[in-house]
């Protein structure tokens, strides 16, 4: 064999780190899809496309989910397929309106199974007053797929008066977040086969609309919203900051996490911090409207655990700190894929 | 959180920082020997909070680092076979072998999984008969009992269809041999506390008495490192050379017997070469004749292969404690997470990673007690 050609290149074929949402996923969007999509509604990459179509401006927005296990404590990929496509066009502002449901199904998945999933996705959309207007049905052979993938695509009305960019955060402004972090991750995690601990944790799978609405209603000077789901509220954060060009400084004592997730990610040797969330949102505010964004979010049942975690600072632009409990700071980076459980 | 916000208490450790300004009144070098005490110190900035004269330095107990390239080759070319099953813990699939590493074999269509066990392998072992599955045994003394455990339980069931790739490696030789380099600044250690777990600390003992420098067993929190920090400071200010325990909650001065005695019936020890630092003798573990059935290495037929390090990094030096990683030309450039040239930048327990990971930025220095 021949001496080491470290490093190795990470163009050659996808890896399953190029899903993750970190730095090897935004390297894939910019490498193969920006250079050959040349839409400027596309590169501001957002969780959402906002276009104006006959005065109106609609958001407009798709997801893929290709969860396993297909059920798990808290939900299942049908409510989360609904969810998560909610979530992007409210992050947006939007009111969501409308969504279209493709499924990609394994030959040999049970019927019964696949009902389960429609089923719950029936109820998640009648829930979040959002109705499934059209669809497509793909099955591939066994062995070629992982039973069941669902992909949902969602458009919404943006209500006038409502503008929300990254390009909007200033310093000084707050970071909001509607409540404790890492639930889904790790409820997911405690369910695969190779992990041996059991948890009572649930998925925080939810719709986020309505709580946008209250906030928005209690909060104007609200800038950006994100969800931080895959790779979490560090890899949230960290887009935000870069797109801002300004500094994040968060705190650690402020960043709610449930007991059993921080045994959890001990347990695991994983940061809560890039743990994904599926029913949270992050929120950055002027300073002026922080208190009042607090006390909407918390009063609403999905932002009860509410906190203000941390403000922007012209201080290390594009970087995300983290004042830790003994009062030092660190940089709080993004992770290139998923975190890896340790060895000891 | 019970048993960790005790060991994490920002008041105590406060007070525990003023008794070492207190107590430390000459400049002194201190290594603490596992990559896990590393990262501690990084995550909560404890380097941060210690008068400058008491210096760290970060000690060779990473072992997905010391794991010599060629055995990441051999896991490369066991994880391609077609019939084989590689399970390995999660950090040691991101590291860079001389061609591929594990999640690209996985890409191409290698069947490589992630356990937090070897129980978990075996288990795999049990469901796939007609699957060769192979355990990558990594890890020091804390991680040794486990694999034996699993070697020990698969004969016992009579298992065909499992081995392991042995790649351990023993904490006391490394140190030894650091002591004896004439370029070798560090005065006193703490000792890696899960290690001295299995194998208590009566070894670290006749290293104390026999290079005259003090030892001081550590925990993993962030309080657990400044008391040992504080310890270490006190035998040196006073002049001692002991072996002192601060992580009495799990270790014992005779440590744990009967992981001990499982484990010895499965591996003798036997020279290993250490990725960075080179061949060392008697520092390591590899199976007892015996268990021959159960080797990786001779049922795939991999055990001629060997490779040269890259050149351009540092890691000897590093995991050696003569370097800081800051101090290398390819730190945070043409070395990152991403595109690491050596294991210390991959390994979550990894000296290069802690420092990348956890790294600070210009002016936020944290404004401690005077």
């Amino acid at each position: 064999m021949t001496s080491c050609p470290t490093p190795l290149e990470t163009k050659d074929r996808v890896l399953l780190g190029h899903g993750s949402g970190g730095r090897l996923s935004a390297e894939l969007l910019r490498d193969v899809f920006l250079k050959v999509f040349r839409s400027p509604v596309l590169g501001r990459l957002d969780d959402q496309a906002v276009l104006e179509i006959g005065g109106e401006r609609i958001a407009f927005t798709t997801d893929s989910f290709v969860v396993q296990p297909l059920f798990f404590r808290g939900g299942d990929i049908g409510s989360l397929a609904v969810h998560g496509t909610v979530n992007d066009l409210a992050m947006g502002g939007a009111e969501p309106l409308y969504l279209a449901a493709a499924f990609i199904l394994e030959e040999g998945l049970s019927t019964d199974i696949l009902a389960r999933v429609a089923d719950s996705m029936a109820r998640a959309a009648s829930a979040a007053g959002i109705e499934i207007v059209t669809g497509d049905t793909k099955v591939v052979e066994k062995g070629k797929g992982d039973g069941l993938f669902i992909n949902t695509t969602g458009i919404g009305r943006v209500p006038p008066g409502v503008n929300l960019s990254a390009a909007n955060i200033r310093p000084g402004d707050r970071v909001l977040l509607s409540g404790f972090i890492g639930d889904h991750g790790i409820a997911i995690l405690s369910e695969r086969e190779s992990i041996g601990f059991e948890t009572a944790i649930a998925s925080d799978s939810a719709a986020l609309h309505t709580l946008v609405r209250d906030l928005l209603r209690a909060a104007p000077g609200i800038r950006v919203m994100r969800d931080p789901t895959r790779g979490g509220v560090s890899s949230t954060t960290n887009e935000l900051a870069a797109k801002a060009g300004l500094g994040i400084e968060l705190m650690e004592t402020a960043i709610p996490v449930r007991e059993e997730v921080r045994g959890a990610c001990e347990l695991l040797g994983f940061d809560p911090l890039y743990v994904a969330n599926e029913g949270k949102l992050i929120a950055i505010v002027a300073p002026e409207d922080a208190d009042a964004g607090l006390a909407a979010m918390r009063a609403h049942p999905l932002g009860a655990g509410a906190a203000i975690i941390g403000s922007v600072t012209e201080a290390h632009p594009g970087i995300v700190t983290l004042e830790t409990l003994f009062g030092t700071s660190r940089v709080v980076d993004m992770l290139s894929g998923d975190q890896l459980p340790r060895i000891c | 959180m019970k048993f960790l916000d005790e060991y994490r208490d920002p008041k105590l450790a406060q007070a525990v920082v003023a008794e070492i300004r207190r107590v430390a009144t000459r400049p002194w070098v201190l290594m603490e020997i596992c990559g896990g005490q590393t990262h501690t110190l990084m995550k909560y900035g404890i380097d941060e909070l210690l008068p400058a004269h008491v210096e760290l330095v970060h000690g060779p107990g990473c072992p997905v680092c010391v794991t010599p390239l060629e055995l990441i080759d051999k896991a490369v070319a066991i994880a391609s076979t077609p019939d084989a099953t590689l399970v390995s813990y999660g950090d040691m699939l991101r590291v860079p072998g001389s061609e591929s590493d594990l999640f690209r074999v996985k890409a191409a269509g290698g069947d490589v999984r992630i356990a937090y066990s070897p129980m978990d392998a075996l288990a795999i072992a049990r469901r796939h008969p007609e699957r060769r599955v192979v355990f990558f045994a990594v890890g020091f003394e804390t991680t040794a009992p486990a694999n034996a455990m699993a070697v020990w339980q698969a004969r016992r069931e009579g298992l065909k269809n499992f081995t392991v790739l042995v790649s351990h490696v023993l904490v006391p030789p490394a140190i030894r041999l650091l002591l004896g380099f004439p370029s070798n600044r560090v005065q006193g250690f703490i000792a890696p506390g899960h290690v001295c777990t299995v194998m208590g600390y009566t070894e670290y003992e006749e290293l104390a008495a026999a290079h005259k420098v003090p030892f001081v067993v550590g925990g993993f929190e962030p309080l657990d490192l400044l008391e040992a920090i504080l310890m270490l400071v006190r035998q040196l200010e006073e002049g001692r050379a002991e072996v002192e325990n601060q992580y009495v909650r799990s270790v014992t001065r005779a440590g744990n017997e009967a992981a001990r005695r499982r484990m010895f019936e499965v591996f003798e020890v036997s020279d290993r070469k250490w990725r960075g630092i080179g061949q060392i003798a008697a520092s390591g573990y590899r199976l007892r004749e015996e268990y021959a059935a159960f080797d990786a290495e001779r049922v795939f037929d991999v055990r001629s292969t060997t490779i040269e390090e890259p050149p351009e990094c540092i890691s000897a030096q590093v995991l050696q404690g003569l370097a800081k990683p800051t101090d290398c030309s390819a730190f945070g450039s043409r070395c990152t997470p991403d595109t690491p040239l050596g294991a210390p930048m991959v390994s979550s327990e990894g000296a290069c990673a802690a420092y990348y990971r956890w790294r600070r930025t210009p002016g936020l220095r944290f404004q401690g007690p005077a």
